[in-house]
């Protein structure tokens, strides 16, 4: 089947690819660009790992094609450090022991990026809804929680 | 998984996406959200041959009021449904179903529009649509027509649109003063489907007695079922607890689930009885200007 150019922009910077219609957005991810911190946990829409940045809004990359990306702003969990400082949302999960094993914390993390972004005080209890696309099957989702109001009071506070 | 080989489409316009459509047939399948299209193309339940993408088209994602009538674009994602003041305002019920859509990031793509054409009697909007009495606006190569949400859902996974048709615009009436709806949805976790879901939008007039009535049930039948015993009975009564308690009874015997991983039939019946209920009594309280 004919591969289709694709211009897609990841964390600021430009990339061209030439893709089967078929290939899923996670897959460009990881496998073209080779930035593996995106996960792939049930790839079924479930579980939220695979989460990431889409022109500012927090998608499954495992349901979206690559070529639906074309002339996206995409944002995977790489785009958070900046210049060796780790962002709120990592240095809060850091802080408040939010992961055990690690696997759905990209996920979380690109989940909590977008959503602090439109809610800068949220209640635990928004927190719990604006995660419950991602699950975590080790801390039970506390320490989570607090690491997202670790992040927020820090944004909040002009920390970034 | 990756789904099977496919040509990929993505037109910039309205008639040229029905051009698309147009030429390429009953092989082709449009593609919105995709939250539901993807994973099936995934599982291999589907494998067009051609995938035609309308999220490139402009002016599609809107939602707005016009004319006595909110109107919802096909590209309007569930999240803007969600947060939209002006859906809040007026159309609790549609504020409802959207937020117990499978999970924030699904809704962040999924579409309104794709809710309804993907004719799953599971998806949650039908039921909205039928209590609200929501028309849906095909265009097709001859123009566009007017479809009742009642004549939508003819059986399983079908719609009445036909294959050169794109569901381009759902049109809802304003309801008028002292209206008031609640969706409400059992499901075993975030992002399953419904056990059972019940949607009611009543009207009611100075005295309490109910003007028009419209109930609407997901996932207890081969399609989404409107609840016409119901209605009717509601229609010229006082909205008391006794009515409230006998529509629900009325609403639970026309329903036709199946026993499935989600329960046996008759406690899905059961439970479109109970949700029936708590939802007339949301409805009731909010068309009295409660929250």
């Amino acid at each position: 089947m004919a591969k289709v150019p694709i211009k897609v922009k990841v964390n600021g910077v430009e990339h061209a690819a030439e893709v089967e219609p078929r290939m899923l957005l996670v897959h460009l991810i990881r496998e073209t660009l080779r930035l593996t911190g995106t996960h792939i946990g049930c790839d079924t829409s479930h579980c939220g790992a695979c989460t990431v940045g889409m022109d500012g809004r927090a998608i499954k990359s495992c349901t979206a094609s690559a070529v639906q990306a074309d002339g996206r702003d995409i944002t995977p969990v790489e785009g958070l450090e900046e210049n060796g400082k780790l962002h709120p949302l990592q240095d809060g999960f850091f802080q408040e022991h939010g992961l055990q094993c690690g696997y759905c914390t990209p996920g979380m993390l690109m989940t909590g990026y977008a959503f602090l972004k439109v809610n800068t005080n949220p209640t635990d209890d928004e927190i719990r809804h604006a995660i419950s696309g991602n699950l975590c099957r080790c801390t039970g989702y506390v320490n989570i929680v607090k690491a997202y109001q670790y992040a927020a009071q820090k944004l909040r506070e002009g920390g970034a | 998984m990756i789904p099977r080989t496919f040509e990929y489409f993505s037109p910039r316009t309205l008639p040229e996406a029905l051009s698309l459509l147009q030429k390429l047939g009953s092989e082709a399948k449009l593609l919105s959200g995709g939250q539901s299209l993807i994973p099936m193309m995934k599982l291999r339940l589907v494998s067009p041959q051609y995938i035609v993408d309308i999220n490139r088209i402009p002016d599609l994602d809107y939602i707005t009021e016009s004319n006595g009538q909110l109107t919802i674009g096909a590209l309007t994602r569930e999240h803007e449904v969600e947060t939209s003041e002006l859906v809040r305002s007026k159309f609790p019920i549609l504020a409802d179903t959207a937020k117990v859509i499978a999970d924030p990031l699904v809704r962040s793509q999924a579409t309104v529009c794709g809710n309804l054409a993907h004719g799953d009697p599971a998806n949650d909007h039908p039921a909205t649509m039928l209590a609200l009495g929501a028309t849906v606006v095909a265009t097709g190569p001859k123009g566009r027509r007017e479809i009742k949400i009642e004549d939508f859902f003819p059986g399983l996974f079908t719609t009445a649109l036909e294959t050169e048709e794109i569901l381009t615009e759902i049109r809802i009436p304003l309801p008028p003063p002292q209206s008031g709806g609640a969706y409400l949805k059992l499901e075993r976790k975030v992002g399953d489907f419904a056990t059972a879901g019940v949607a009611a939008q009543i009207t009611l007039d100075g005295s309490g007695i109910c003007q028009r009535a419209g109930v609407g049930l997901t996932n207890v039948g081969l399609t989404p079922i409107k609840a016409k015993k119901a209605e009717a009975f509601l229609v010229g009564q006082t909205l008391d607890d006794a009515t409230i308690k006998q529509a629900a009874e009325l609403a639970a015997s026309e329903s036709q689930p199946m026993d499935d991983i989600r329960g046996s039939a008759d406690y899905k019946r059961d439970l479109v009885r109970v949700l029936a209920a708590r939802a007339l009594g949301r409805a009731r309280v909010r068309a009295k200007g409660g929250a």
